[in-house]
């Protein structure tokens, strides 16, 4: 399996609102709210944990999923805050230069 | 229900304060004739404060944070304080006259995240927008502004505030954004000062031109809606709390000075003294704007308009009263519907008996 790497874009705002996260585009106001696990994997995504390796210790772990299908719906839920510009995407780590700290 | 509105909803069912406005500074480079501020510094916070008050508001569960002033890039350290609500991941809006920022300022702006950047034009006409700032050049400065944030590709508002010196040229300010590509909101509201001083409200729109602008389409949207009759209040808009300030919102002075809203300078804590999050929750002030619902408003509860107005809390505190009504939107209700509010049958009513009372002390002499 390819590994793929993710990192947040630089140009988003985002905080924990209860159990989401809600996130904002800064490039084109969209608002984003992201579940549970869905918020795992965004706080994870620090641009050097490969996705399998997200999926596996912060997903699996935390819920209780089967990991073929946890990766899937992870994979599917990072391609689509791709397409957004929200979530940076790379088969090689990502090296981030605007430091973030999610809360 | 929008997802915006969702947010916010959810936001105040957990108490979260989501949005907060902090003033980096009440100096300013222009004069406007306008301004509710007093200019001089009286103890800005400092780099280290500002900083610690961020990390306190994104504890806190701050998403939405307004930068504004004064003017808030005259701050020598304005670029490490944006870049420090950025790295917090804060959605910032930056509201300035830009007069201070050109190509490489612009740049930094968008390299830094900000969502969007609000900047006052009161006049197409240079004469009429200098005239009101008190700073000549002005409208050309930041206007050239403007042009560098469009072409950084930042979302840009420009905000025009109506009042008499500038009552005919909303028009032309807005074909100017038009022209622009830029976004344009009109602002009706001449507030009093945050001293309390009312001198400024003589510089309130009047009447017509409110009757005008509020059956502009492209202003209102829907002005068959926008102006129909009041309607019927049920227990939902009685039970509803009047807007965000002190519920999911608030405003930080440049003394560290927390408020419910910058319209509404009810001092609920300082941040020299306190921690934001006990100000938060256990502020007497701000559970007392939380008590407020349209139910339980004196006049205005049973007022046609109560369903729809949009009463201010912050102008009927600075009226003397938070439950009170605020005569400025009373205004607005009336313009808009041809209905006059309670307060104001209220008032035409003690004036009549006024007239009508004989004089408590009377003086009758005949001469023969």
């Amino acid at each position: 399996m390819n590994q793929k790497y993710i990192a947040r874009s630089s140009a988003i705002a985002a905080r924990k609102l209860g159990d989401e996260m809600i996130v904002m585009s800064a490039l084109n106001s969209t608002l984003f709210t992201l579940n549970e696990v869905a918020t795992v994997i965004w706080q994870a995504a620090d641009g050097q944990t490969p996705l399998s390796d997200i999926v596996q210790k912060a997903v699996c772990r935390e819920f209780d999923v089967q990991p073929e299908l946890a990766y899937q719906d992870a994979e599917a839920l990072v391609n689509d805050l791709a397409g957004h510009g929200i979530l940076l995407v790379s088969k090689q780590p990502i090296s981030t230069n605007v430091p973030q700290e999610t809360r | 229900m929008s997802l915006m509105a969702e947010v916010n909803a959810k936001a105040q069912a957990l108490g979260v304060p989501i949005s907060a406005h902090l003033d980096l500074t009440y100096r300013c480079n222009e004069r406007c004739e306008h301004c509710y501020l007093e200019h001089d510094d009286k103890g800005e916070m400092t780099t280290a404060e500002i900083f610690d008050v961020f990390d306190q508001l994104a504890d806190a569960g701050v998403f939405f944070l307004v930068l504004s002033g004064g003017e808030p890039l005259l701050r020598r350290d304005f670029f490490p304080i944006l870049e420090r609500a950025r790295a917090l991941l804060f959605n910032v809006k930056l509201k300035t006259n830009a007069v201070l920022i050109r190509e490489a300022e612009a740049q930094r702006i968008r390299e830094l995240g900000v969502e969007q950047v609000q900047i006052s034009v009161y006049s197409h006409r240079p004469e009429v927008h200098d005239g009101i700032t008190k700073l000549p050049g002005s409208l050309k400065k930041t206007l050239r502004a403007i042009e560098f944030l469009k072409s950084q590709g930042l979302k840009v508002t420009i905000a025009n505030v109506l009042m008499r010196p500038n009552l005919l040229d909303s028009p032309g300010v807005q074909r100017l954004a038009a022209d622009m590509g830029v976004s344009y909101t009109l602002d009706p509201t001449i507030t009093p000062m945050m001293n309390g001083d009312t001198s400024l409200l003589s510089m309130r729109a009047p009447r017509e031109i409110l009757r005008e602008i509020f059956r502009d389409p492209s202003l209102v949207g829907n002005v068959e809606e926008f102006c129909a009759p009041p309607a019927a209040a049920d227990d939902d808009a009685l039970d509803a709390t009047p807007c965000s300030a002190g519920h999911t919102a608030c405003y930080i002075t440049p003394y560290a000075d927390v408020y419910p809203c910058v319209q509404f300078p009810l001092p609920s804590g300082n941040l020299r003294r306190q921690k934001f999050i006990d100000i938060w929750r256990n502020s007497p002030e701000l559970k007392d704007v939380r008590s407020i619902t349209a139910r339980n408003l004196p006049t205005c509860s049973s007022c046609t308009h109560v369903a729809s107005c949009s009463r201010c809390p912050g102008l009927a505190y600075m009226e003397g009263n938070m439950r009170g009504p605020s005569t400025a939107d009373c205004e607005k209700s009336f313009v808009r519907t041809g209905i006059p509010s309670a307060n104001m049958l209220a008032k035409a009513s003690a004036a009549t008996r006024r007239t009508a009372m004989p004089g408590l002390v009377q003086i009758r002499m005949a001469t023969t």
